[in-house]
């Protein structure tokens, strides 16, 4: 058994890119669930938006790759006004499902072969993040040559985007912090405890839904922005629901409502997932057997893998509900 | 206990200004803050509410009573956007507000408390009530930024917050969880919250439901101490010990309907109300209903 690569492999995951768009995805979602109490299980169609906002300005609009943010923006601004105003006068259900049911019809519709001239149908959008590699060289930052001490040994690849990621990070966390302390922060938190009070006291809860539904939308784009451009591709297939669902994984591992639980709670995750992974590999190397019968090789690893991920979050729910950095006394109203 | 209190200066004006409006159901008063005629709402086959005409005077307390069931809870909802109505028309301070919004209603300075108290439970107390200020910069994402924009209002809010809190005994649990309050705690932090829109007219919806004996004295006191300060109060109550004490002016609905008005005093001898609550046929023999 390899320990140091378990470790390093670990250490890396744990502020790997992964954890990166994970954290900005997951402090998006914790505006729309954390403080607003929107159930947006779409947070994958809001990060398809900016992954495919940044592909097609190269490859079907021929303009430069950095068009690509303010379109992506408005891409996921379209989309949450679109899922918005149908469903937001409704109960928090409809969101839920309206959510679901968007983020699938737009991977599908990405993928289909009738669209492949704009979308590139299953094979995605390649090639079109050089304008940011070019970004990072003329920071000093060579893309083949290798930074870092161990553990965290990377590649000025991986280096650059995981440096402009932990900015991102940083930025839009600060920028949910103060909005959350702010005033208009309050109203959020203050409907999702109860819209009719907040009404009552002559506040337009449709429009701060709407508000924080693109603002977390935004933010998720950015995510998926992130994401792409780390993997210089955008690929339909990564924006499928079991994304979101993990995304909420991380949030609630890491606390709801608290901007450090949505860095914190993806950091865990990837840090977790990846020693899981690492190390079940290690010990299925070669088929464990007891008798005849084989209990794992290292093909089920992945799914093995899966399954304790489930088995993490149902015995979260059930011994610290309130994740890392929740509050616990927070948690305490919620039965009344 | 109502008739040895010495009664203040407003509540004289106010029940001057009520006596000389006639004893029946949709009396038109000297100088009403709400007026509403033609309201009905039907839920399926049934008529919840089917109020002809209804005025509430400016500067009194104004009860709202009427077996479970009489559509008071809904005429509420209906006045404050909460339902709508299938007709009607309604005014408040001159105002038609038959198609206003549930928020717009408190920025015009009509506010309203819940019959199943609102308090916002994993809000602190002093941040439920900087939430019931109205027009604040803070509101508004893009200013939520830049506290130096909202910092001074937001300290001026607050200090009328706890001088509310202060008015309301909730000081000591100013940095509480709202979810930690009493239930009767809850219905003051409710009405205080209210108070911080700056209303004209406030509409409590059951002030008194589950609160304990002693606390409903010093409620009590808060409505007398609202319409003293200039505000019109209209409370729907079931607790009668209350309506008589501290109302100026009784309407009375059964069926959706409103089927009598009056002074507290007027509303407890007259027989329509009686039989609302206790059926027609109390204190008749069963010859004299054949007859």
């Amino acid at each position: 058994m390899d320990w140091n690569l378990v470790l390093e492999n670990s250490l890396k995951g744990f502020i790997g890119i992964n954890a990166v768009y994970f954290a900005v995805a997951a402090l998006g979602l914790n505006v729309q669930f954390g403080y607003t109490g929107l159930l947006n299980f779409g947070q994958a169609g809001f990060m398809a938006c900016g992954a495919y906002g940044l592909g097609m300005t190269s490859k079907y609009f021929g303009i430069s790759m950095w068009w690509g943010i303010p379109l992506g923006i408005l891409f996921s601004v379209a989309l949450g006004l679109l899922m918005g105003i149908p469903t937001l006068r409704l109960r928090a259900d409809y969101l839920a499902i309206v959510t679901i049911a968007s983020a699938e019809i737009i991977r599908l519709i990405v993928r289909s072969v009738k669209f492949k001239t704009y979308f590139g149908g299953s094979d995605g959008i390649n090639g079109f993040s050089d304008e940011f590699r070019k970004l990072g060289n003329s920071f000093g930052i060579e893309e083949s040559a290798q930074y870092g001490f161990w553990p965290f040994r990377f590649t000025g690849r991986e280096l650059w985007t995981l440096v402009v990621g932990w900015i991102v990070v940083a930025l839009l966390g600060f920028l949910v912090y103060k909005l959350m302390k702010s005033p208009w922060g309050r109203v959020l938190k203050a409907i999702r405890e109860d819209e009719d009070a907040v009404k009552s006291l002559g506040k337009n809860v449709f429009s701060y839904k709407m508000q924080s539904l693109i603002l977390g939308g935004v933010i998720g784009t950015i995510s998926g922005m992130i994401f792409a451009l780390d993997r210089a591709s955008v690929q339909p297939d990564n924006y499928s629901r079991d994304v979101t669902f993990y995304i909420l994984t991380a949030l609630v591992l890491g606390g709801v409502a608290k901007v450090s639980g949505s860095i914190i709670g993806p950091m865990i995750f990837w840090g977790l997932f990846t020693f899981m992974d690492n190390f079940l590999r290690q010990v299925a190397k070669d088929p464990i057997n007891i008798g005849n019968l084989t209990i794992m090789n290292s093909t089920q690893v992945g799914q093995f893998n899966y399954m304790l991920i489930g088995l993490t979050l149902i015995l979260l729910m059930v011994y610290r509900p309130q994740g890392v950095f929740g509050n616990r006394q927070e948690m305490a109203f919620d039965g009344r | 206990m109502g008739a040895e209190r010495e009664l203040s200066s407003t509540a004289i004006a106010a029940r001057a200004a009520l006596s000389g409006v006639a004893r029946e159901p949709g009396a038109s008063k000297a100088d009403p803050i709400l007026s509403a005629s033609g309201v009905r709402r039907d839920f399926g086959g049934i008529t919840a509410v089917d109020v002809e005409r209804v005025e509430v005077q400016r500067g009194s307390i104004t009860a709202l009573i009427g077996p479970n069931g009489a559509g008071k809870t809904t005429l509420f909802n209906l006045l404050t956007g909460f339902d709508t109505a299938n007709s009607g028309v309604w005014t408040f301070d001159g105002r038609s507000m038959e198609k206003i919004a549930s928020h717009r209603t408190a920025a015009m300075g009509m506010v309203r408390t819940f019959q199943l108290t609102k308090s916002l439970t994993k809000l602190s107390v002093i941040e439920n009530m900087r939430l019931g200020a109205t027009d604040q910069k803070g509101e508004k994402w893009w200013n939520g930024l830049f506290s130096g924009i909202w910092k001074s209002q937001e300290a001026s809010n607050t200090e009328r917050a706890d001088a509310l809190l202060e008015r309301f005994k909730l000081s000591h649990m100013r940095d509480e969880y709202a979810g930690s309050l009493s239930g009767g705690q809850r219905k003051l932090l409710e009405m205080a919250r209210a108070l911080m829109t700056n209303p004209t007219l406030v509409m409590l919806d059951e002030p008194m439901a589950g609160v304990n004996p002693a606390l409903k004295q010093s409620l009590n006191e808060h409505i007398r101490g609202l319409r003293d300060e200039g505000m019109t109060v209209l409370f729907v109550e079931h607790d009668m010990d209350m309506v008589h004490d501290i109302s100026d002016w009784v309407i009375v609905m059964a069926e959706g309907r409103v089927i009598a008005e009056g002074t507290p005093d007027d509303i407890s001898k007259n027989p329509a109300v009686i039989d609302a609550y206790l059926g027609a046929h109390q204190g008749r023999s069963l010859m004299e209903e054949e007859a």
